[in-house]
């Protein structure tokens, strides 16, 4: 792999059954060029998160991968609601996702801090009534567990 | 412990993944809320859920996992016997509760493995 993969998404809004499709695409790809496989399960974790925040805060958004040989780049764009406080919504256990989603299995607040866990960086921008952009970055060969 | 063991002490039903059924299994975990699997399961190769939809296949597939049990009767509708075939995830199901289903395993060899903190 001499240059870069890019990988673009479009995650829709509409379908919570299907979220995660993206994620599980960029699993594949990675695997199938042979990518270090601990990068592989925190990416496809961590993007998994990202795409499940999406369909349940913003109504969907869109997903652009960057596969380098010595990292993964993944940036989320949505144009939802914003993230009112970014600090809060790190905090493991603090959520404010509709009970609807509860009972998907998902919505207890650990998504963000999951990302956080499972990337080596992580970085949100938002803005109220604008949207969001999240960018992370994942190491090949990385210690972050 | 394979998965066939697993379907013998649960007296559980295979709705998917029939060739999955020599793999050697050690640890499992259970869990209805996915984020807990995605936020602290590390090497777990079999969840047991009353969860039932197309999210808890993705879940474990994202967690490299082997197995799925459904524990109190539950049976998956076909979009996620689909998704599992595609996935080469075995799906069973048991009309064991939760607590007894995990006990029964526990007590038959399996450990909750390493918890990734």
């Amino acid at each position: 792999m001499s240059s870069s993969i890019s990988l673009h998404f479009d995650v829709s809004g509409d379908d919570f059954t299907r979220a995660g499709e993206a994620s599980t695409q960029v699993k594949k790809t990675l695997k199938k060029i042979g990518y270090d496989s601990d990068a592989i399960r925190r990416v496809a974790i961590a993007m998994y998160e990202g795409e499940i925040n999406m369909v349940i805060h913003a109504g969907g958004g869109t997903a652009d991968v960057e596969i380098y040989p010595d990292r993964v780049d993944i940036v989320l764009t949505d144009e939802g609601p914003g993230i009112e406080d970014v600090e809060k919504a790190m905090t493991a256990g603090f959520s404010t996702a509709p009970d609807n989603v509860r009972s998907l299995g998902f919505g207890a607040g650990m998504g963000l801090p999951n990302i956080e866990k499972y990337t080596d960086s992580m970085r949100i921008e938002t803005e109220i009534g604008v949207g969001t952009k999240m960018f992370l970055s994942v190491n090949a060969g990385g210690s972050n567990s | 412990m394979t998965v066939r063991d697993i379907i013998s002490i649960l007296n559980a039903e295979i709705i998917a993944g029939e060739d999955c059924c020599e793999q050697e299994i050690k640890t499992a975990c259970g869990s209805d809320m996915m984020s807990d699997v995605l936020a602290y399961v590390k090497e777990q190769s079999v969840l047991l859920t009353g969860l039932i939809n197309p999210q808890v296949v993705r879940t474990a597939d994202m967690m490299d996992m082997i197995c799925i049990i459904f524990v109190r009767g539950k049976m998956p509708e076909a979009g996620i016997i689909e998704l599992a075939t595609e996935r080469g995830i075995a799906l069973l199901r048991t009309n064991l509760g939760m607590f007894e289903a995990c006990g029964l395993l526990y007590t038959n060899g399996l450990s909750g493995g390493v918890i990734n903190e």
